[in-house]
């Protein structure tokens, strides 16, 4: 009975987020032209409040690990979605540079999940 | 027409990333987290960044997006793999109605 109250009020929290974020997009934002696009924005940032959910709630730290990994490959997401509207070339640099630093990163907290040193 | 083929290269992507991250949240274990998510928000950050592609075209920025989906390919299954070897290693336990570690047997009867 718990379980399955739960799950019905997780689905309604969802469709109460998309339907408050897709059926009345704000005004204007950096002056975008077009709406449907920031509407994909809403979509990764409704991804990375997952993401958050998951990094505070984790029973273990291999599971914090796991969604720091998933949001370093989301704001890559970010800057390609930010590099259409604004015609700015150098967001896709940043997603390059993130890339390479996030994938670092989750290595070395692997290895010190591990319990080794970074020597190896 | 080529814009158009963009937008639904960039919703795809988005529907695999939602459902990633909905992975991420529901599964019970570790180990289902990360296969469920890893997988599913690789491929939709690729499919943005091609969508950024069709837009873009062979400029610059298309290139670089190009570029980045080669890293991202390369990258993030060594990170995923490092991560389970990691979570492994340090004792995290499997779900209880998981039937199978075949890493476990492996550490048993290594002779080396």
């Amino acid at each position: 009975m718990n379980r399955r109250l739960r799950w019905v009020l997780g689905l309604l929290t969802l469709i109460a987020l998309f339907s408050v974020l897709i059926s009345r997009p704000p005004a204007s934002l950096l002056e975008w032209q077009s709406t449907s696009l920031m509407r994909f924005f809403y979509v990764l940032l409704i991804c990375c409040v997952l993401c958050l959910y998951r990094i505070l709630r984790g029973p273990t730290p291999a599971d914090r690990i796991v969604a720091i990994d998933i949001l370093g490959i989301l704001v890559i997401g970010f800057c390609a979605v930010l590099g259409i509207p604004t015609g700015r070339p150098w967001y896709i640099d940043i997603g390059i540079a993130w890339a390479l630093q996030s994938f670092i990163g989750t290595i070395a907290l692997a290895k010190y999940l591990e319990g080794k040193g970074f020597e190896e | 027409m080529i814009e158009i083929v963009g937008y639904i290269f960039i919703a795809i992507g988005l529907m695999f990333d939602l459902f990633g991250c909905l992975g991420l949240v529901r599964l019970p274990d570790v180990y289902n987290r990360l296969q469920a998510s890893t997988k599913c928000v690789t491929l939709g950050t690729c499919s943005i960044l091609f969508g950024l592609f069709l837009f873009r075209g062979f400029t610059a920025t298309g290139i670089k997006a190009l570029l980045c989906i080669v890293f991202l390919i390369l990258t993030s299954p060594v990170a995923a793999h490092a991560i389970a070897r990691g979570a492994h290693i340090s004792g995290v336990k499997l779900w209880d109605k998981s039937i199978c570690d075949k890493y476990e047997e492996d550490k048993h009867t290594d002779t080396r």
